[in-house]
């Protein structure tokens, strides 16, 4: 399936799996506004598609994304730049219920880093970088970067990384914390791709109820967190694909599930 | 100041020659030379025609290393130049760039390679060696620490005993006792140097280079897994050295042509 009407990025499914390529090659992937507006409009129309169970979002070998548009954004105003409200598409990221995989090769800066680090689980080429490179142009991550990669690697790391805008590797965003496994070039995408089948196996219900639960810690307190994972447990026992789980495992064989 | 022609790159089918050419200075390391061979690897690198590379140098020798004359300039402004920094900026990034680089490199040895100019050899996959060159890790003599890699791909070649010795004495390693350490490949008259190691490259060159550049990528991971942060700590100890009494005292007794009086600070 290709939709032609995108400018910026290249859709398309491999059997359950939903595959969104940012695609600006000239400027490395840089985001602008059009390409947000394409790549949020897509990712929800995978949430909604009841056959795709995983996305995967990835780039070019050379680069996931080098940042976001400066030329875009150079003239703006405090006032202009709040009334377009554009990280308002940014924050729909946020509401995509399937697991988002970014398979991300090449530069991962700036506003590539925080579309990464929109994602759940991160596959990364040898030849990855990433980094808040915002601070050499006199301004700070704006789309999560300031968040997020503190909670994900830490305090003083997260300061360091920020504050003097170095990237960093593959291996030592391995090392972070910031990314789940490292693959060579040639084979980065299809080591996100194989973690996509393996989670296109499980209960889609499970997997929505789950990705939810741990999303929630990024929001809550330890007590709360664990009372809405309580529920989400209790919630999955309305389901026919617990039943089926289950009895399969009793019963010695693997389990087929549906989704409902 | 600028020299012209201070690096020659040539295309022979798929095999790219990079000549260092400042033979009157026995090719040794300017700022200017450093960054030219950064950029011509660069391209070696991504020119998909070119499928292995020779290195070699211009006249007697090879590479003499770091030229002390344009080191000893700056360290005459009053300020120690900092030599981390300068080894992180020009060495370092072209010692990367070889192992990084997914085609056979061969040295082409047509004559002396100390210091820097020795341990570029050693990034290398091939040294093919023209008889009576010498290697000489020359850095201790202004008390200075093995560069550019040295500190480790010297033992890994040759062995942590040799290559200690070779680094306390500063003495010349000769062709012949290179070859019977296995620093080298083979050993050839002055006159066939070229020949043969554009022989080897030719012959590489229609070989399977992605099979090459995947065993060399395998290697580095088994061999060098930390490159850049050997390299990196590697740059930190000679900013050390740098500071010392013992450097000021070796660069001023090399331009002075006399022996230096070191104090072990």
């Amino acid at each position: 399936m290709m939709t032609l009407t995108n400018q910026n990025i290249l859709v398309e499914t491999d059997d359950q799996i939903g595959i969104v390529k940012l695609n600006r090659p000239k400027v490395l992937n840089a985001l602008n506004h059009e390409l947000m507006d394409e790549l949020v409009t897509a990712l929800e129309a995978f949430d909604r598609n009841d056959s795709i169970r995983v996305i995967i979002l990835t780039g070019s070998e050379r680069a996931f994304a080098a940042g976001a548009d400066i030329k875009e954004m150079s003239d703006e105003t405090t006032v202009s730049i709040m009334l377009k409200d554009r990280f308002a598409t940014w924050d729909r990221i946020r509401n995509i219920k399937k697991p988002i995989i970014a398979a991300v090769s090449g530069f991962a800066l700036g506003g590539g880093c925080e579309l990464v680090m929109n994602c759940d689980i991160i596959v990364a080429s040898e030849t990855a970088q990433f980094g808040q490179p915002e601070i050499n142009i006199g301004v700070i991550p704006g789309a999560g970067g300031t968040q997020r990669l503190t909670r994900v690697i830490g305090k003083h790391k997260a300061m360091e990384l920020i504050l003097t805008g170095r990237p960093i590797t593959a291996a030592e965003a391995h090392a972070l914390g910031l990314v789940n496994k490292v693959a060579p070039v040639e084979l980065y995408f299809d080591a996100a791709k194989e973690l996509a089948r393996e989670i296109a196996k499980k209960s889609p219900i499970a997997v929505r109820l789950a990705k939810e639960a741990v999303l929630k810690t990024f929001d809550t307190s330890i007590s709360e967190g664990l009372q809405f994972e309580r529920k989400n447990f209790y919630m999955l026992f309305a389901s026919e694909d617990q039943k089926e789980g289950m009895r399969a495992f009793l019963e010695k064989r693997p389990a087929s599930f549906t989704g409902r | 100041m600028s020299e012209e022609n201070i690096l020659l790159v040539e295309q022979k089918d798929a095999v790219q020659v990079i000549t260092l050419n400042r033979p009157d200075k026995l090719n040794s390391f300017n700022d200017e030379l450093t960054f030219k061979l950064q950029d011509a690897l660069k391209e070696a690198e991504r020119h998909e025609g070119t499928r292995a590379i020779v290195i070699t140098g211009a006249g007697r020798g090879f590479c003499a290393g770091q030229d002390l004359q344009s080191r000893a300039v700056t360290a005459d402004g009053g300020q120690r130049p900092s030599l981390g920094d300068s080894i992180r900026r020009r060495y370092n990034p072209i010692i990367i760039r070889i192992r990084r680089m997914e085609k056979p490199v061969i040295a082409a040895i047509n004559g002396v390679a100390a210091g820097a100019g020795a341990s570029v050899t050693f990034a290398c996959d091939y040294r093919i060696v023209a008889e009576g060159v010498s290697f000489i890790q020359s850095f201790t003599k202004v008390g200075l620490i093995p560069d550019s890699g040295s500190t480790f791909f010297l033992p890994r070649l040759i062995g942590l005993t040799k290559a200690l010795e070779l680094m306390y004495s500063a003495e010349k390693l000769d062709a012949a006792e290179a070859l019977r350490l296995g620093l080298i490949n083979k050993i050839v008259a002055q006159d066939q140097l070229m020949k043969e190691a554009l022989e080897l490259a030719t012959k590489l060159s229609v070989g399977p280079t992605k099979a090459f550049g995947l065993t060399k990528r395998a290697v580095n991971r088994a061999v060098f897994p930390d490159l850049e942060e050997l390299l990196d700590y590697e740059a930190s100890l000679q900013e050390i050295a740098g500071r010392s009494d013992d450097f000021q005292e070796g660069v001023k007794a090399f331009v002075e042509k006399r022996q230096p009086s070191y104090s072990g600070r």
